[in-house]
């Protein structure tokens, strides 16, 4: 803790202090993560990094209180996260996010209702605006199974967004998406980070979309998923000034490094 | 790879023509106009469901009145007319209306009650795993179980009655019920419960707010099944003890005219049961369909 406290600046909103998440299959114990440290601060970007297979799923869970780690913790606002909560809102990969029985409008004001956040008139005024903050007014009556993929995560953006959560949770929110659409997405979220300055943690497996996203970088290292380092982003892919080399292919460096060490491995394991 | 790229210069295949580069303005969307042609008049009535299987109906309707012609022994078969003709009169005598109200006034309380119960024991089983295992050792205990076995038992412990009837209207409702709502339940991905749980439900509001509309489809198969088991209970109740309280329902009029050979008016009650089966599933089960499983495009 003194080490956190002589630090200069503000504290983080989101620690993760030595998190080691197991989950059990039929015959093993698998472990996802292996003492996985970092700090997230207010308006950050931050983007878990890494191939699959590196836990970053499981840690995503852990955070938003799915799981409890089986060793370190997880604190928000200095509060350690034990139950899955409204103050850190999840938009899922998966396109099912949406409750198919309600409109866009109603799974919008869904999550302000059921957390009890706001009722009746309020929330709905809630719910517009957000829906307007992602170019889905037209679509507020409409059915989720009339939407296309692209606007079905938009509109789990908003659900979240509108919730005003502490913190963002993505799970390669955009991994499903055609790549046009993923792009168009990518621009969308900045833009709305631009608008609102949410704090974000967003996971993904792809390096142009973790360099463009976010302004810090975890990196992780697969079976099981540990710290290989953090780096820091504009954006615009900028160029080392130590080595010459661009982010981009210093991230694939680092994370290429393992593939060849788990080639040499695997025939003898 | 190698021997590839020999058998490709091998073949005689000419290099693709140069063609110039070209672009062009296209035509707005919405200046095109909607690009379509009308149905013909039959095509559209082919098209309407009901349409389709009123002609069934009428098929055997036919078929049926042929067959009693050509048999011309209304003992064994009556002619459809002659159904038509006694269960009309059933009608304007009050006596098949009387008896119909009677059935279903039981058959709802039944069926109600049925229903709240395995609402019961699956939010249970949701709930807590003692419950899971109650509800499933219970489903695959008395689901094979005919409801109608239990009515000898019935009538020693609540005597001649209704709440005879109800109680093995129950036992049929139930497990049918219970039984979908709870894999219903259980197929519900993980994804739709995780958003449940991010917004802070747990427990009843969680399963009323979010497993009940998600597993709809589900429940739907549930109370269609359900809504036959008990039909079918009830009838076969009345006819193995016949009155219940001095007014009898359906089976009842079924067995009555059985004995006073009244064949016509038997083939009459079967058809009033037929008629009520078929207006249920068509008038309410797929109205309540429409409303909800196929607006929210989780079923075609």
């Amino acid at each position: 803790m003194n080490a956190l406290d002589s630090r200069p600046g503000p504290s983080p909103l989101l620690q993760v202090k030595g998190v080691t998440l197991q989950y059990r299959t039929e015959q093993h114990r698998v472990t996802a993560t292996y003492r996985v440290s970092f700090d997230v601060y207010a308006a950050d970007r931050f983007v878990v990094l890494g191939p699959s297979g590196c836990g970053k799923s499981t840690l995503l869970k852990a955070v938003g209180g799915y799981m409890a780690p089986t060793e370190g913790e997880v604190r928000l606002k200095g509060l350690a996260v034990r139950t899955p909560g409204p103050d850190r809102m999840f938009v899922f990969q998966e396109f099912d996010q949406l409750l198919p029985w309600k409109t866009v409008k109603q799974n919008v004001m869904f999550a302000l209702q059921a957390s009890g956040k706001l009722r009746g008139k309020a929330a709905e005024a809630q719910a517009m605006r957000y829906i307007d903050k992602v170019n889905l007014t037209k679509f507020a009556n409409s059915y989720p199974h009339t939407l296309s993929g692209g606007m079905k995560q938009r509109v789990a953006i908003a659900r979240a967004l509108a919730m005003e959560p502490d913190i963002l949770l993505m799970d390669e929110p955009f991994a499903a998406l055609d790549a046009l659409t993923r792009r168009k997405m990518q621009d969308e979220l900045l833009q709305l980070w631009a608008d609102t300055r949410f704090t974000v943690l967003f996971v993904t497996h792809s390096i142009p979309e973790a360099v463009l996203i976010g302004n810090r970088i975890l990196l992780l290292s697969p079976h099981p998923g540990q710290v290989k380092g953090e780096l820091n982003s504009d954006g615009n892919d900028p160029v080392d000034p130590n080595s010459g080399v661009k982010l981009s292919d210093r991230i694939h460096n680092i994370l290429f490094a393992d593939r060849i060490e788990e080639q040499e491995v695997v025939p003898h394991g | 790879m190698a021997e590839m790229r020999a058998a490709v210069t091998r073949l005689p295949v000419p290099a693709p023509p140069v063609r110039p580069e070209y672009l062009q303005e296209v035509v707005a969307g919405r200046d095109i106009g909607v690009v379509q042609r009308p149905l013909g008049f039959w095509q559209r009535l082919a098209n309407r469901g009901w349409l389709r299987k009123a002609f069934i109906l009428l098929v055997i309707a036919v078929a049926w009145q042929l067959y009693a012609r050509q048999l011309n022994n209304p003992l064994l078969v009556p002619t459809f007319s002659d159904t038509l003709e006694a269960f009309w009169s059933g009608i304007a005598s009050g006596d098949i209306p009387q008896k119909v109200s009677n059935s279903v006034l039981l058959l709802l309380k039944g069926y109600a009650l049925g229903l709240s119960l395995a609402l019961c024991l699956t939010a249970l089983a949701m709930m807590f795993q003692l419950g899971n295992d109650l509800l499933e050792t219970l489903t695959s205990a008395f689901n094979p179980l005919p409801a109608i076995a239990l009515l000898p038992l019935a009538l020693i412990w609540f005597g001649l009655g209704d709440v005879s009837i109800i109680f093995v209207l129950v036992h049929s409702v139930l497990w049918a019920v219970a039984l979908n709502t709870h894999s219903g339940f259980r197929s519900v991905s993980t994804t739709l419960r995780m958003v449940g749980r991010n917004c802070g439900l747990r427990g009843i509001p969680f399963i009323v707010k979010i497993l009940i509309p998600a597993a709809f489809p589900s429940i739907l198969t549930g109370l269609k099944i359900g809504w036959a088991f008990a039909w079918r209970t009830l009838i076969a109740a009345e006819l193995v003890f016949g009155v219940s309280s001095g007014k009898g329902g359906l089976g009842w009029y079924i067995y009555e005219n059985k004995n006073m050979l009244d064949i016509p008016a038997v083939f009459a009650g079967l058809f009033t049961v037929i008629l009520i089966g078929l207006s249920v599933e068509n008038l309410i089960f797929r109205n309540i369909e429409a409303a909800t499983v196929r607006r929210w495009g989780m079923q075609s």
